[in-house]
């Protein structure tokens, strides 16, 4: 359960941006989630309240985007889907896909401030 | 009265600070010329049986030294130290994973220079270590042949985000009927193409072969950081 100091990182990285940006407040933090990323959705939406406690993120929103893995298909030559999270192979011609182009994203990408 | 909120834009990474210390670590590790490999596997899955077998095996031809990352106890340094090696505890309290900022603090007062392997066992865990970058060159996962074929199906994530997989405490394969096709079957689908190891540190075999992986492994590192 590491995802209560992903959700810390998430909290200092938007007090730091809301600093500079001179908001008093934060109402929403919009966040890229890739499904290799290692993070789990629910355990960081749970987390996330908890870590905002007593800063001004205290009371906001993560919006979560979950971003699905691409990958380059070396057979199609072409960006593709996978089958799953348990076989990386292309789903369109089933080739092995070692090479993957997203779904590893834990990035926040916007965020929402108070005047 | 009450102003509308104001959206901007933000696109950093939630992990920065561990990444750019993990890169500061990788561009220290590539200055001195040492290879730094880290391991991860579920408790018990015999990381340190391993390393240990590893480091003995190195230590005649090479300069190898350790980290190694657990909640509590020096025990794993203990044993570690037999090897002869020079091995530094974590003590990760109640973390979960390694982060790079520990690897740094651990390595502050070492002088890289002269190494040849460091190796960086990290906690017992299938899951968390995952997300962070530690500035190692090579992330070995390990899979004992006590644990079921499907460990990997059940945790991708780590097993994609690891470059070798070594199969360990293959000396009990036959008596707990271990499926070694279907447990490479299970690693390729995951992470297709990784290099697969099967290796006993208690009977050696497969050490050799692993070995001459890692100095082929130190070389090509050696001729990049050359260039």
């Amino acid at each position: 359960m590491h995802e209560l100091s992903i959700a810390m990182s998430i909290v200092d990285l938007a007090c730091e941006e809301a600093e500079s940006h001179g908001a008093p407040g934060v109402d929403v933090v919009y966040l890229k989630l890739g499904l290799l990323s290692g993070v789990a959705k629910e355990a960081l939406l749970f987390s996330y309240e908890i870590a905002c406690q007593q800063t001004p993120l205290e009371g906001s929103k993560l919006l979560i985007e979950e971003v699905p893995i691409l990958v380059d298909c070396p057979v199609c030559m072409d960006r593709r889907s996978v089958q799953s999270l348990q076989s990386l192979c292309c789903v369109q011609c089933g080739s092995p896909t070692p090479e993957i182009l997203q779904g590893r994203e834990l990035m926040v990408t916007a965020m929402e401030l108070r005047q | 009265m009450i102003s509308e909120p104001r959206l901007v834009l933000v696109r950093k990474n939630v992990l920065k600070q561990n990444d750019v210390l993990a890169r500061a670590l990788r561009e220290r590790f590539r200055e001195a010329g040492v290879l730094a490999i880290s391991l991860v596997s579920s408790p018990g899955s015999g990381k340190t049986a391993f390393l240990e077998n590893t480091l003995t095996l190195l230590h005649a031809r090479y300069k190898v030294a350790a980290l190694v990352g657990d909640l509590a106890t020096e025990n794993d340094a203990a044993r570690l130290a037999r090897s002869q090696a020079p091995v530094k505890q974590i003590i990760t309290g109640t973390v979960c994973h390694l982060e790079a900022a520990m690897v740094q603090n651990a390595l502050d007062s070492w002088d890289l220079r002269g190494l040849d392997f460091l190796f960086i066992e990290n906690v017992g865990n299938l899951v968390c270590p995952s997300s962070y970058d530690l500035g190692e060159d090579l992330r070995f996962v390990l899979l004992s042949v006590t644990e079921g074929e499907d460990k990997p199906l059940k945790y991708p994530t780590i097993f994609n985000s690891a470059d070798v997989a070594v199969i360990t405490k293959s000396d009990l394969a036959t008596a707990v009927e271990f499926d070694e096709d279907a447990a490479k079957r299970n690693i390729q689908a995951v992470r297709p193409g990784m290099r697969i190891f099967k290796v006993s540190a208690k009977t050696g075999e497969g050490m050799p072969k692993f070995l001459d992986f890692l100095e082929n492994q130190r070389l090509r590192s050696r001729s990049t950081a050359a260039v």
